[in-house]
């Protein structure tokens, strides 16, 4: 190593001296990984979170339960109960509730199986269409035809003190599969 | 003080600033490096591209001091800039359109120097910086999608997000990584404000940089000729005697070119900013508006419409695979053809590949543009069937036509042209299915058709086919047996109005 060091280091060149620098080195980079971890920790740590602490699900009201007329299918909005106070408009959401008979539900995601977009209901034809692929689903959900994958994403509901309440809080996805 | 006095005090001036930066031997190898003779018009798009960016950076640090990155407040922004600030329509113009300049730019660029075979030896290290600038010019455009945050901009993050979670084992982690919580929400809005004006900025500074040091390193290649080959053994010292020889200083010989051109194409952007305007912001982002019909912009319009075109089965595979195959591919390009002919008359099969990529996303892009396989949501109650479809029919078929405007049968199939594209135009459709074959088409679909059984009574279903056996083209003949005779089935139901199906008065 000491005939890499400039003419100045090598005059001053002897064992001690170069123990000295080996653990000035050896404790410089110690410190420098431990400090470089500890500030990295909550910079990244922060940034990736949501992936590892995602919020949780949660009840949220949709009504009392005689608001619905069996046999139809009505476009109902909620807000998202971990909203943040700078989400604004984008922290309502809607889903579709599908009205069987008094007390049956199927509470359906407006998002499309496929990629996403927000799915139309048709009383008419009884049919849910995409448009963004063309995706068409019948009003109990099924895939009718398109490109999704499967049929419409549906909440789990109960009906909590005369209330409909469904289990939601997060962007559906073919992941979680609900 | 004299005039010479003047000049040496001036040339001190300068002789100190060399002396503390070096400043004149990097101007040499810069501005004044030696470029060869051969490279005139062709050159001049890789320039406009930085110099598009450049106007991003200065329009974008602007549009910063009056854009609220929130997502309460984004959108109100938007329109505050648009109608409100002195000037700031156009800047929001200038920024939207020097964003498509820039891509436009940098695909031509990228497309020239494919064709001229310029990455090779040796500037596989300048091909590879561009690919990464590539990648970062498209993912600024994106994000900048983003930051219009309004309907567009949300359903675009609900179709990027929907991508990421089809990742298998990480999806779910990644798409909440991505949108910064579970759902679209503010939190998504401020990462997307990050990568649009720090991370991805930051990156193409840099990677401007080193693609820039490369060009400086080795040389801009010349014209291709063919029968020219490179061959790593000889090339550099040949190119270098060349380039002694007959090559002429970048400033002012070959930047005379570039200045026309940059100059030619910010007129022509300010020119076309002024004229179509800022873009949107579109609708508001309200999860809770339904009708809405997300389109990307111009851009990533081919990506829209191979998501349509894909086949469901491979989808997610393509979609997951497709990029980094795609993206490593492009840069192993220099390693896997890192010598020979760079003339395009010499390489055919690099020309070819070229012309069916080029093809490729122009005919997607178009389809983007049109994209036949989305129902036209409003057609049911906003284009009615012209009257030469309804004239002289039967109360029967009228009902029929009722129906099929009540079923948002309309929707998907045109009728004289008018009407969605998903699915068949049914103008003649008379000619094609016969009368059994029009009544299990409704009620059972098939081939990418809902079935209505359980939506149409029958007498609904009789009264939908008894129109669609008019629609007959007028005057042409069965197109298959059994087609065109539908009357005599017609006629034998009890609610049949007998009214002759040619229409004598036409």
């Amino acid at each position: 190593m000491s005939e890499m060091h400039s003419p100045s280091d090598a005059t001053s060149s002897n064992p001690s001296t170069e123990n000295r620098r080996g653990f000035l080195f050896a404790a410089g980079s110690t410190l420098m990984a431990i400090g470089g971890v500890l500030v990295a920790a909550p910079i990244i740590g922060a940034a990736v979170a949501p992936g590892i602490l995602p919020e949780k699900d949660q009840w949220i009201s949709l009504g009392a339960v005689t608001n619905w007329v069996p046999d139809t299918t009505v476009l109902i909005k909620f807000s998202n109960p971990g909203g943040a106070p700078d989400d604004g408009i984008t922290r309502e959401n809607a889903c579709y509730v599908r009205c069987m008979e008094a007390g049956k539900f199927q509470v359906f995601a407006v998002n499309c199986a496929h990629l996403g977009c927000p799915v139309e209901w048709f009383s008419q034809s009884r049919l849910f269409m995409c448009p963004c692929h063309g995706g068409v689903y019948y009003e109990d959900g099924s895939r009718a035809s398109g490109p999704p994958p499967r049929g419409l994403f549906e909440f789990a509901w109960r009906i909590q003190d005369g209330m409909l309440e469904i289990f939601s809080g997060r962007l559906p996805g073919l992941q979680e599969g609900t | 003080m004299s005039r010479i006095d003047l000049k040496h005090t001036a040339l001190q001036g300068v002789r100190w600033l060399d002396d503390r930066t070096g400043i004149l031997w990097v101007l040499r190898h810069s501005m004044f490096h030696r470029v060869p003779i051969s490279a005139k018009w062709w050159y001049v798009f890789g320039s406009a591209t930085m110099m598009f960016f450049m106007v991003q950076v200065a329009s974008g640090i602007v549009l910063a001091m009056f854009y609220a990155p929130s997502a309460a407040q984004a959108y109100d922004s938007l329109v505050y800039i648009n109608e409100q600030v002195p000037c700031g329509w156009m800047l929001r113009a200038i920024h939207g359109w020097s964003s498509n300049a820039m891509c436009l730019m940098m695909l031509v660029h990228l497309s020239q120097v494919f064709l001229h075979g310029t990455y090779k030896y040796p500037r596989e290290l300048t091909w590879l910086f561009g690919v990464g600038l590539c990648i970062a010019t498209l993912g600024l455009a994106f994000t900048g999608q983003i930051m219009r945050w309004d309907a567009d901009a949300y359903w675009g993050l609900g179709i990027g997000a929907a991508i990421v979670d089809r990742m298998p084992i990480v999806g779910n982690e990644m798409r909440a990584v991505m949108l910064g919580g579970t759902q679209i929400s503010g939190a998504t809005l401020s990462r997307f404000f990050a990568l649009h004006v720090f991370i991805l900025p930051g990156l193409t500074v840099t990677l401007i940089g080193l693609h820039l040091y490369s060009v400086l390193r080795k040389g801009i290649s010349e014209m291709p000729v063919a029968g020219e080959v490179v061959d790593p053994q000889t090339y550099e010292k040949a190119y270098e005697a060349r380039v002694h020889k007959t090559g002429v200083p970048f400033y002012p010989d070959a930047a005379r070119r570039d200045m026309v051109f940059c100059g030619a194409a910010l007129i022509v952007l300010v020119g076309i900013a002024a004229w179509y305007g800022p873009m949107g912001p579109g609708a508001l982002p309200d999860p809770t508006i339904i009708e809405a019909s997300p389109r990307p912009d111009g851009m990533f319009l081919w990506i829209f419409a191979a998501l349509a075109l894909l086949p469901p089965g491979s989808e997610t595979f393509l979609l997951l695979v497709g990029p980094p195959v795609g993206i490593a591919l492009l840069a192993a390009l220099p390693f896997i053809s890192p010598r020979g002919e760079r003339a395009p008359s010499r390489r055919p099969l690099s020309v070819l590949i070229f012309c069916l990529i080029a093809t490729g996303l122009g005919v997607l892009t178009w389809l983007g543009m049109v994209s036949p396989w989305s129902p036209v949501m409003n057609a049911w109650t906003s284009t009615p069937i012209a009257p030469e479809f309804v004239a002289h029919r039967s109360p029967l078929e009228l009902q029929g036509a009722l129906e099929f405007q009540f079923a948002q049968c309309r929707n998907c199939h045109a009728i004289g042209g008018t009407g969605g594209m998903r699915g068949p135009d049914l103008t003649n459709v008379a000619t094609r299915l016969s009368w059994d074959q029009l009544v299990r088409q409704i009620q059972q679909g098939g081939g990418n058709m809902p079935a209505y059984g359980k939506t149409l009574s029958s007498a609904e279903t009789h009264a939908l086919a008894a129109f669609l056996t008019t629609l007959d083209g007028g005057s042409l003949r069965a197109a298959i047996p059994g087609a065109m005779e539908s009357q005599t089935a017609r006629d034998a139901m009890p609610t049949s109005t007998n009214v002759p199906p040619s229409r004598s008065g036409d």
